[in-house]
């Protein structure tokens, strides 16, 4: 099964190696890998995605915490989070029903066009892998040149905050019941 | 006080109470063996030079078997760093809390192939606990001060310092952190009190109980509180290689080692047992054997420092993860408050009477054939003279598992091996670090010929220190485990595990100028043995033994415990 980990570490030299060299030495897999400063100075945030049974997910998680320099690491995929990617694509749009098409699917995803041609666009989208994978499935037909993924990140979802005020402050809140609804 | 780096790393030395260290000086470290030449008497300091790097991270885990402490050890970078690792390999694998300080080019030649330069933190990152380049000088006492912290807490293990040159010449006030807090670090001391109580009543409830102690409970310095609980609850104990001495071997309770050269009523008493209490080991597959047949109506407790070793290999019913000593001390405060809420503790004697009857039926043997010297009996000839007393540093091999059956070892920390990676050629290095840990106390370090071949020039270090190891050398002039395997598993096709040309051993010591003695005949072998151990200083004594004897019983690799192959 899929799961998203999520590692708090203190981000110095070789920390990267350390991570990605336990996965190696014990033959977990990496499907995606995503790191990013936090707020605090010297900690960075990784998130990994991978999968095995629940044996192997334990012992990634134990080794994980084994690791001297880790602060925190959570298997986002036991508790109620958000997960987002980002995906950038070069796509066909030549003038006329091609690009009213692709800016049809553009206005459906949420998407935007970051960048305009002659004759291709740009797009951003974010969320989940399943709304990304969609979104890449319906502009094959039409061309893509080009493409690049970040792999997810994830939140924990605050339970305790009522749902009315996600609703009214958090777009992603609405793009997430949608999708729970497809 | 302004002072420059290697003289920084000397008096952070001092600060950890190291006393000896074990090293090779090389062009990195060139600043740091200067200051040793000047400062070492001062700051209490004994180098010991080994004649190759391998040695000296040998000699440091040996120090660290022998004692507890963690072992220190100073090479150069490059090359010196890269005939540590096997060395750092092994402490990472037998858990030992070692510091090891490797030069490195300096930090403006780093990453351009400068002579003897190696990414000695790279290389080393999967063996070990974890590892530092200093790349200020103002954060070299901190690390040292860290890195000591790592490598001894929670479940210990080898730490690397990677010291590049210019890090040992620049000059900075000294001080040395009194505390140190890693955020990142921190491990579970105490079990959870539920754990606790829960495993304590899965104790009493029992009916077919084994203690099963590891390296971990040696670790910990948990030897009373095995013995309490073993005695508390009339618990049969056996030992893993690692924790051979936790338990006494004396002791009316003690089942010997399990595993693949385990005793016969050992195997079965795991096989058979209805709760296995494991305190500090990990479930190795030399322990174990086939993992689903191992202990099958079994259920496990077990207690581990590391939550990663719980339920890695076999699933557990019970577990605790915090340091042994102290949770063997909840256990028994536990065990006080049930049998004061009226839980009865059962002496077991069917199920203890059962292990005799397997004992009786099948106790460790070996057949006597004229006047061919059998290694069993030198190692329970080694037992007698010693009273079982001496510090025992074995090598890797078919000796490594007589002497481990056959030499009791009532304390801990007298038996010293390569437990987990199996580096033939620690036995003779590692007898060295004891020796100079323990200076008073008989250290005999035994090894087969193909083993000691690989660490011969360490002959001119106890020569040099006068270091009094009695190297008892079991020559058959085989790779004689590998030999077992090929006449068992490959019909007799013995592939290069022919070693009989090999040096005159008597002869040799006598070059390097240490008195050795050679003992051929069955009736030799007390004699020579009493005359070599009560040679002073360093000593060989070798015993031509019988060519193609085996260790028995053993359990065929991937095959059940219960399926062992007795003779």
């Amino acid at each position: 099964m899929k799961h998203t980990i999520s590692l708090l570490v203190e981000n110095e030299y070789g920390m990267l190696t350390r991570v990605a060299g336990l996965f190696s030495a014990r033959g977990y897999q990496i499907d995606t890998l995503n790191v990013a400063p936090t707020l605090e100075e010297g900690v960075s945030r990784m998130t990994i995605t991978t999968h095995g049974n629940d044996h192997v997910i334990e012992q990634i998680i134990q080794q994980s915490r084994k690791l001297v320099r880790i602060i925190e690491v959570t298997d986002m995929t036991v508790a109620p989070h958000v997960e987002r990617e980002m995906v950038m694509l070069t796509v066909s749009a030549r003038p006329g029903e091609q690009r009213q098409e692709v800016l049809s699917l553009v206005e459906i995803f949420r998407a935007k066009v970051v960048d305009v041609s002659n004759d291709s666009f740009i797009l951003e989208m974010t969320g989940n892998a399943e709304k990304v994978g969609a979104f890449i499935e319906l502009l094959k037909p039409l061309g893509i040149h080009d493409i690049v993924r970040t792999g997810p990140v994830a939140m924990t979802r605050v339970a305790h905050i009522k749902a009315q005020k996600l609703k009214d402050d958090d777009e992603e809140f609405s793009e997430l019941t949608l999708n729970e609804k497809v | 006080m302004k002072m420059r780096g290697a003289r920084i790393l000397l008096e952070s030395l001092r600060c950890e109470g190291v006393k000896h260290i074990f090293g090779y000086p090389g062009g990195a470290v060139l600043h740091i063996y200067d200051e040793l030449v000047k400062h070492a008497e001062n700051l209490g300091i004994t180098h010991y030079l080994v004649r190759h790097e391998q040695a000296a991270l040998f000699g440091a885990a040996g120090y660290s078997q022998a004692t507890g402490q963690t072992g220190v050890a100073l090479v150069t970078s490059g090359p010196g760093g890269t005939n540590a690792v096997t060395g750092i390999a092994n402490a990472f694998m037998d858990s030992l809390p070692l510091v090891v300080f490797t030069g490195q080019v300096p930090t403006h030649l780093i990453g351009n192939d400068a002579f003897q330069e190696a990414d000695l933190t790279g290389i080393t990152r999967s063996c070990t606990k974890h590892n530092y380049l200093v790349k200020h000088v103002e954060d070299l006492a901190p690390t040292i001060k860290e890195a000591f912290y790592v490598a001894s807490h929670g479940r210990p293990g080898p730490v690397l310092v990677d010291l590049p040159k210019d890090m040992t010449a620049q000059e900075i006030e000294f001080s040395y952190p009194e505390t140190i807090e890693v955020r990142s670090y921190k491990p579970q001391i105490y079990g959870e009190h539920k754990a606790v109580k829960k495993a304590v009543k899965a104790m009493l409830t029992a009916e077919r109980p084994v203690l099963y102690i590891g390296g971990g409970a040696l670790a910990a310095g948990a030897f009373d509180e095995v013995r309490e609980l073993a005695e508390k609850l009339n618990l049969p104990t056996t030992c893993t290689l690692m924790g051979l001495g936790g338990f006494p071997a004396s002791h009316p309770l003690s089942l010997g080692m399990l595993g693949m050269h385990g005793g016969y009523w050992t195997n079965m008493a795991v096989n058979n047992c209805d709760l296995l209490i494991s305190i500090g080991a990990r479930f190795d597959d030399r322990v174990t054997g086939k993992l689903s047949e191992f202990a099958k109506g079994a259920k496990f407790i077990h207690v581990d420092i590391d939550p990663s070793c719980i339920s890695k290999n076999v699933p557990c019913d019970y577990p605790v993860v915090g340091d042994a000593k102290i949770v063997l001390q909840q256990m028994l405060k536990e065990i006080e408050e049930q049998v004061n809420d009226g839980h009865q503790i059962s002496t077991h004697s069917a199920w203890h009477e059962q292990i005799a009857e397997w004992r009786r039926q099948h106790p460790f043997w070996w057949k006597e054939e004229g006047d061919v010297i059998k290694p069993q009996y030198v190692i329970h000839e080694l037992h007698r003279i010693t009273k079982g007393q001496a510090v025992v540093s074995a090598d890797v091999g078919q000796h490594q598992m007589w002497t481990a059956q056959l030499y009791g070892f009532d304390t801990p920390r007298n038996w010293l091996n390569s437990g987990g990676l199996g580096a033939m050629g620690y036995g003779f290095p590692a007898a060295v670090g004891a020796a100079v840990a323990r200076p008073n106390e008989l250290v005999v370090s035994v090894v087969g010929d193909g083993g000691f071949q690989m660490v011969l020039n360490e002959l001119a270090t106890i020569k040099q220190y006068n270091i009094p190891v009695k190297i008892l050398l079991i020559n058959n002039g085989f790779l004689g485990m590998v030999r077992q395997w090929q006449e068992q598993f490959y019909e007799h096709r013995y592939s290069h595990s022919n070693i009989e040309v090999q040096p005159d051993f008597v002869r040799l010591a006598e070059a390097y100028g240490i008195p050795a003695l050679r003992a051929t005949k069955m009736n030799e072998v007390t004699h020579t043995l009493e005359k070599g151990l009560n040679t002073p200083g360093p000593v060989l004594i070798e015993m031509k033994v019988a060519r193609e004897e085996n260790v028995f019983p053993i359990v065929p690799a991937g095959a059940a415990l219960k399926d062992m192959i007795l003779a």
